[in-house]
């Protein structure tokens, strides 16, 4: 393969110009990992530190993944940021893996809602159900509420969890091709509103199967209806990793407060990052997979696609049933590791988030889905508190701000910006969709399309990254129907470009750190 | 309906008044009539239905424990009893879905999109009306104007500042995304949806501190006032002043699309925009126009939303807004008319459902709501295209 | 290289210099950042090493907010007037506020949240049982004390955590005094009793229910709804069996619209409700419909406490309102906070004291005066003797709502102080026999 020859010539010839970019991210690790370490919650501004530094190093993954160096230097960075460097934090301020855990939960769900909506293109405004039948199915077994399943002693033993966790993805795929098979018929806005009806539906059953006899006084619960299942439980740890973690963390200097409680949270963290990488690879294999391109196909034309032989109704069926089994896998460890579950937690509100999640990170795209959990769950659940937090603070002393003499004490209490998440996510959504719609890490092909139908409005300097974007080995590795298409786009986005300046620089994509140029 | 053609043909006899009259029929007693025989066939369908399952359910049917009634309730006269209450319930709350899903489906035959702000807009009305009558309250003035006048007054601003909004929201929000795929301008209407809400609880939370915003119709008698319909079928003016209010709108959209230069062009565009421009039509503005038109509907149904059930919070639209666009879908989506037909029969539905559940102790009214999706659900998977849609045919 | 010559791997090659371009940009904005951080961070923390925080968690935005800040407002009160107790043993006393925005999962993320501030040594909250019964499981875990000022579902106590408190009264008590009531006063036969399907709502509508039904009422319906705006539905079957009284177990955002839809369409019945209706918003939304309406409560009004003249006063001039329910409460339980913290200092010879001492020291308060008067703890965290109050709404004043009269108060003691006075009685008894 000339692509291989060409990475093993380019590994070789490491001059500093090309290690320069690695040294630099390296260095932003560590300085932003050591900078977190130095925060001290009594400090007055610790809010606003953790919020920007935080943040700064959930994203070196993702810079390292940029970086022009060969994959497995690359994994073995992004490790040591996941493995070792996450936990130190972690030690010293256990919130941070909680963020951490909850983003990678977003980022499961995220990248199975993209199978469904970036994939296949079957937009899903219910896709939380799937999750709720996840966190239910184990909810409903271990909960210590005064459930049908408690009453009649049918619970189940903690060490089940593995069980159930494969349980909940086989319970979750199902749903998903129950709530598939009524739907193949629709698309587009029909689609959406039958699955937000579908969604909807499962909510109100989940919070009101707390009573299905005639008797009142005799009531058969199955869900503890609104008040949700309290009473969790986690599968049992073998006792060695209780006493490793406590040396660990002494031996480090970072003595925790509750050992156990501590080791279930790295517990949850190991044990997300799996589902969550397991998730990630199944679905890159499948994009680049015949069944990936079916799915393109089916997007992009349905009716062509059906008459190229493409299987419609199978095809749509495992796009369901996948991104489903995702959300199952993650309700299920959901379940256990919030011990308690309620239907709010599975609100119409969750799937949009969810969706903003796949929307801000790139339809399509599994970098960008994982980009657009840490984003989204960041801005809502450290930013934006960490920020009401931090004008507390200052209100507790008295801070005036600086240069325009502004008392803190008179920020109304109205204006808390913790209460005001939807405001700020939903200019998110706009501004997202006016200025980039393809997304922050775009899949190339999604940007592609995006860019290519809004051509005539496209900006020279949009067209010159366009022209940047695509290389002769996309364009040959592309299924063909897709491959033509795009290349008569791409010939029309040459073409314009040619007219232009010769020397004015392509810029590539805007903020962020951009494609890796060659595959591993 | 035979009242209509002799009233006609009796007007048509005099040449003078041969053209008025023609106009009188064509747009405004046909409509009224059209509208009045939507509320007979979905009440009339929907009273059958409920006398039916009363009569069924009525004897308890052993084995099956969760269509039990209570020993000492007697269902089948029950549902007599309650069934004129349920039909107004159901017509009022009907007419006000059909009012919300007017504006889902105008903006839907022109731009083939959801418009999901649309619940907000909604509940931006409602918000205005309770300003409007917060005002009027505190110059002293909402006890001495005729109620009339407040109505007026009341619907009137929430379909100026509503109909702006929304054309405000189609210029920032969904003119720079047209031509992008259709994926786009819905994400980006869920997201002014979102913003709208927590915009509007912020403005009020600065304003005037709150959050719930109780209309102050206490203070004006005329509004509780009851009126007896018949024996043990009494309600109040306010449920009067929804329907004739909701009705005067229908009857003056209907006049306005099928009757107006604007309306025949705002018709064209969502044929065929291209060939519409073609034929010297401003595409963009009637765009423009149809969310404003829309817009304000939404506003004054709103105030009429608000006006039934008291307090008004910026929450308030989600679900409203939820169920007149399952109306808009259930009727058609696109088409003016069967929005009205769906709107009265969701209303109807809604109410015929709770008024049966809470006699079911095993299942309770908890569920009416999933009662609605699922007949939706039905409907699209009978007739994807609506009770009055017509089939499409695919472009391939 | 191969490709070196053709056109994409010029441009390639720039996208590579700008990449480093932007790396570096990037990491010049880290190190800028850097360094303004050492700047900033090397001032103020020294100074401010012994801080000791106390929050609250309440719904702060949103449909109950205002029983919510009353509860914030209260500790915070609390805090400015009491926190030189603390300050005097070299401790700041700071308050941090947060807002669970009556959401189990927004209180269970704030929680977790809080837990992980080594600072905050107790916390004044919930408004809404469903909210406090999953955070205190993770304020349990942490041997973080929590004292609620509004809590009455039974399951808040029953569990037997040492850490988690409450200063109000139970909900099977208050079901049971306002049955009580509603059979002997009210001389009702029918009822139908409406909840909002929250741990608080349903349980104090079922204690509720259960009592009537033992008294020999019927109860005509029992429904949960979470609606909060079209009550329809709830209504059509009401006006269909027209009961004597018509109970709401929930919170006055709900149950006032409720109410007043209900009144407007014709519902004649006596209205009811227990501690949640305890707002100036009912009357505000509810209007003329709730005139008359009995509600039960723990938190008497103000006016009952002689201690609360001064509070009431202190909390008008700082927060420009009269305190709502549980401002009271919310004021009692920093208080019990406060003088644990000096007694757990003080043990701990000046040094910070940990969760678990604070949370020892709390449990032991015995007979301590507070501004809603004596309180001790049982072993489960009740306070031994609970006072239930019976309101009638006067006025549809919501200035006035401070003026309802009091119509009738029972005492009764909590569960374990029930069952330690019956064994004493016992044993007593035993030892007359000896």
């Amino acid at each position: 393969m000339a692509t291989q020859s060409l990475l093993q010539e380019r590994a070789s010839r490491l001059n500093w110009r090309e290690a320069l970019p690695t040294i630099f991210a390296i260095l932003y690790v560590l300085i932003v990992f050591s900078l977190l370490r130095s925060l001290n919650r009594a400090d007055l501004w610790f809010p606003t530190y953790s919020s920007i530094l935080f943040p700064l190093f959930v994203f070196s993954p993702f810079i390292i993944f940029a970086l022009k160096i060969p994959f497995a230097l690359r994994a073995v960075l992004i490790a040591i940021i996941g493995l070792v460097l996450m936990p130190i934090l972690g030690m010293q301020d256990s919130f941070y893996l909680e963020l951490i855990t909850q983003i990678a939960i977003f980022a499961a769900m995220a990248i199975g809602l993209n199978v469904v909506v970036g994939f296949a293109g079957l937009l899903d405004l219910g896709y939380v159900a799937f999750f709720a039948v996840g966190a239910y199915l184990w909810g409903i077994f271990t909960s210590n509420a005064n459930t049908i399943v408690r009453i009649s002693g049918a619970q189940a033993a903690p060490e089940l969890f593995w069980l159930f966790l494969f349980l909940g993805v086989i319970a979750a795929a199902i749903t998903g091709i129950l709530l598939g098979l009524p739907v193949l018929r629709l698309r587009g806005d029909y689609l959406a509103i039958v699955t937000l009806g579908f969604g909807e539906i499962i909510r109100i059953l989940v919070s009101n199967l707390s009573n299905i006899s005639s008797n009142r006084r005799n009531p058969i619960n199955i869900t503890n209806g609104a008040q949700g299942l309290p009473g969790i439980l986690s599968p049992p740890l073998p006792d060695f990793m209780f006493q490793a973690v406590e040396s660990l963390t002494n031996s480090l200097g970072l003595p925790v407060n509750n050992v156990r409680a501590f080791t279930y949270q790295l517990f949850y963290y190991g044990l997300v990052l799996i589902v969550c990488a397991l998730s990630a690879l199944i679905a890159a294999r499948l994009d680049n997979s015949p069944i990936g391109r079916a799915w393109t196909a089916i997007r992009e034309d349905e009716v062509a696609a059906q008459a190229m032989g493409v299987p419609k109704v199978k095809m749509k069926l495992l796009a369901f049933a996948l991104g489903a089994s995702f959300a199952g896998a993650m309700g299920v460890i959901f379940a256990a590791r919030n011990t308690f579950v309620s239907p709010e937690s599975f609100s119409f509100i969750q799937s949009i988030f969810i969706l903003a999640v796949v929307i801000v990170g790139g339809m399509g795209s599994i970098r960008g889905a994982i980009f657009g959990a840490a984003i989204v769950t960041l801005l809502n659940l450290q930013v934006l508190k960490n920020f009401s937090l931090q004008i507390n603070a200052l209100r507790n002393i008295d801070w005036v701000v600086p240069i325009i003499d502004f008392p803190i004490r008179n920020w109304p209490q109205q204006l808390e910006p913790a209460r005001y998440e939807r405001l700020v996510f939903g200019l998110l959504l706009i501004v997202m969709m006016i200025f980039r719609p393809s997304g922050l890490l775009p899949a190339k092909r999604r940007q592609l399309e995006l860019q290519g139908e809004r051509a005539e409005r496209i900006s020279e300097k949009e067209l010159t990254a366009d022209v940047a974007e695509i290389r002769p080995e996309d364009l040959l590795s592309a299924p063909a129907a897709i491959g033509e298409a795009k290349e008569a786009k791409a010939a029309n986005a040459a073409d314009i470009a040619e007219d232009l300046p010769a020397d004015q620089p392509p810029t590539p994509g805007e903020g962020l750190p951009d494609e890796p140029k060659e595959k591993p | 309906m035979t009242a209509v053609p002799n009233l006609a043909s009796a007007l048509s006899r005099s040449r003078l008044l041969n053209g008025a009259a023609e106009w009188f029929l064509q747009y405004f007693l046909k409509p009224i009539g059209q509208i009045l025989l939507f509320a007979v066939i979905a009440g009339s369908s929907i009273s059958l239905l409920a006398l039916a399952v009363g009569f069924v359910l009525q004897t308890d049917w052993h084995g099956i424990d969760i269509l039990r009634v209570p020993a000492r309730i007697n269902l089948f006269e029950q549902v007599v009893r309650q069934l004129p209450n349920m039909l107004l319930d159901g017509i009022t709350i009907g007419f006000v879905y059909a009012v919300i899903a007017l504006g889902y489906t105008m903006v839907y035959g022109v731009l083939k999109f959801i418009n999901f702000a649309h619940s907000e807009i909604f509940m931006m009305g409602a918000v205005v009306g309770y300003e409007v009558m917060i005002r009027l309250r505190d110059g002293q003035l909402l006890s001495e104007l005729p109620p009339l006048v407040v109505i007026i007054l009341m619907i009137g601003a929430a379909m100026l500042v509503c109909g702006a909004a929304a054309v405000v929201v189609e210029r920032v929000a969904y003119k720079p995304l047209r031509g992008a795929p259709r994926l786009v301008p819905l994400i980006s209407a869920i997201g002014v949806s979102f913003f709208l809400t927590d915009f509007v609880r912020a403005f009020q939370a600065l304003n005037r501190n709150i959050f719930n915003m109780p209309y102050p119709t206490d203070l004006v008698p005329f509004f509780g006032a009851r009126i007896n319909i018949a024996e043990g079928l009494s309600t109040t003016n306010t449920t009067l002043i929804i329907i004739i209010s909701a009705i005067i709108m229908l009857v003056g959209l209907n006049y306005f699309v099928n009757a107006t230069k604007i309306g025949k062009a705002i018709r064209a565009v969502s044929q065929d925009q291209a060939t519409a421009s073609l034929m010297g039509i401003n595409v963009n503005l009637m765009i423009t126009i149809t969310f404003m038109v829309g817009g304000a509907l939404g506003g004054a149904a709103g105030v009429l939303y608000g006006l039934k059930t008291t307090n008004v919070t910026p929450y308030i639209g989600f679900i409203p807004g939820l169920k007149a666009f399952t109306a808009a879908v259930l009727g058609g989506i696109g088409n003016i008319t069967g929005a009205v037909l769906g709107g009265l029969l969701l209303g109807m539905l809604e109410a015929f459902f709770s008024a049966l559940l809470p006699y079911f102790p095993a299942l309770g009214l908890g569920y009416s709501d999933i009662f609605a999706f699922a007949v939706l659900i039905l409907v699209l998977l009978f007739r994807p295209t609506g009770l009055l849609g017509k089939k499409v045919d695919e472009k391939v | 290289m191969r490709l070196d010559s053709s056109p994409e791997s010029i441009i390639s090659q720039r996208v590579q210099e700008e990449t480093h371009m932007r790396m570096f940009k990037l990491f010049a904005v880290v190190a800028v950042l850097a360094l303004i951080g050492q700047v900033f961070a090397a001032a103020p923390v020294s100074a401010q090493d012994k801080v000791i925080k106390i929050a609250s968690q309440s719904p702060l935005s949103g449909g109950q907010s205002l029983l919510g800040t009353a509860i914030r407002n209260g500790a915070e009160l609390a805090i400015m007037q009491l926190g030189k107790q603390v300050e005097e043993l070299g401790f700041k006393l700071e308050f941090v506020p947060f807002d669970d925005q009556a959401t189990p999962d927004v209180g269970v993320a704030n929680a977790q949240n809080i837990v992980n501030d080594a600072a905050i040594l107790a916390v004044i909250g919930h408004l809404n049982s469903g909210v406090a019964l999953p955070s205190s499981e993770i304020y349990n875990r942490e041997n973080l004390v929590m004292i609620s000022p509004a809590n009455t579902n039974v399951r808040i106590t029953d569990r037997g955590y040492p850490t988690v408190n409450r200063v109000c009264g139970r909900d099977d008590a208050q079901g049971a005094a306002g049955a009580d009531y509603a059979v002997k006063e009210l001389k009702i036969k029918t009822a139908f009793v409406l909840h909002d399907k929250t741990a608080y709502g349903e349980g104090v509508a079922t204690f509720f229910a259960q009592a009537l039904e033992e008294a020999g009422v019927e109860v005509v319906g029992f429904e949960g709804t979470t609606e909060t705006a079209n009550f329809d539905a709830v209504i059509t079957p009401i006006l269909a069996q027209q009961p004597d009284l018509v109970y709401f177990g929930g919170i006055y955002n709900q149950a006032a619209v409720f109410f007043r839809q209900a009144r407007e369409k014709g519902v004649k019945s006596k209205f009811m409700g227990p501690d949640g209706m305890d707002s100036s918003d009912l009357v505000k939304i509810g209007g003329e419909a709730v005139v008359g309406m009995i509600y039960t409560t723990t938190a008497g009004p103000a006016s009952l406490y002689p201690a609360a003249a001064q509070f009431v006063e202190d909390y008008k001039k700082q927060f420009g309102a009269s305190p709502e329910a549980y401002a009271a409460e919310a004021y009692a339980a920093t208080q019990i906070v406060i003088n644990a913290l000096v007694k757990a200092i003080k043990e701990n010879k000046g040094e910070m004291p940990t969760r678990a001492q604070v949370a020892a020291a709390v449990r032991a308060t015995e007979d301590f005066e507070t501004v809603i008067g004596k309180i001790s703890f049982d072993a489960n965290g009740d306070p031994k003797v609970a006072t239930y109050y019976i309101l009638e709404v006067a006025s549809a004043d919501p200035e006035k709502w401070g003026e309802n009269p009091l119509i009738t108060s029972v005492q009764a003691p909590s569960p374990l102080t029930a069952k330690e006075m019956m064994d004493k009685e016992k044993m007593d008894e035993e030892k007359k026999d000896k």
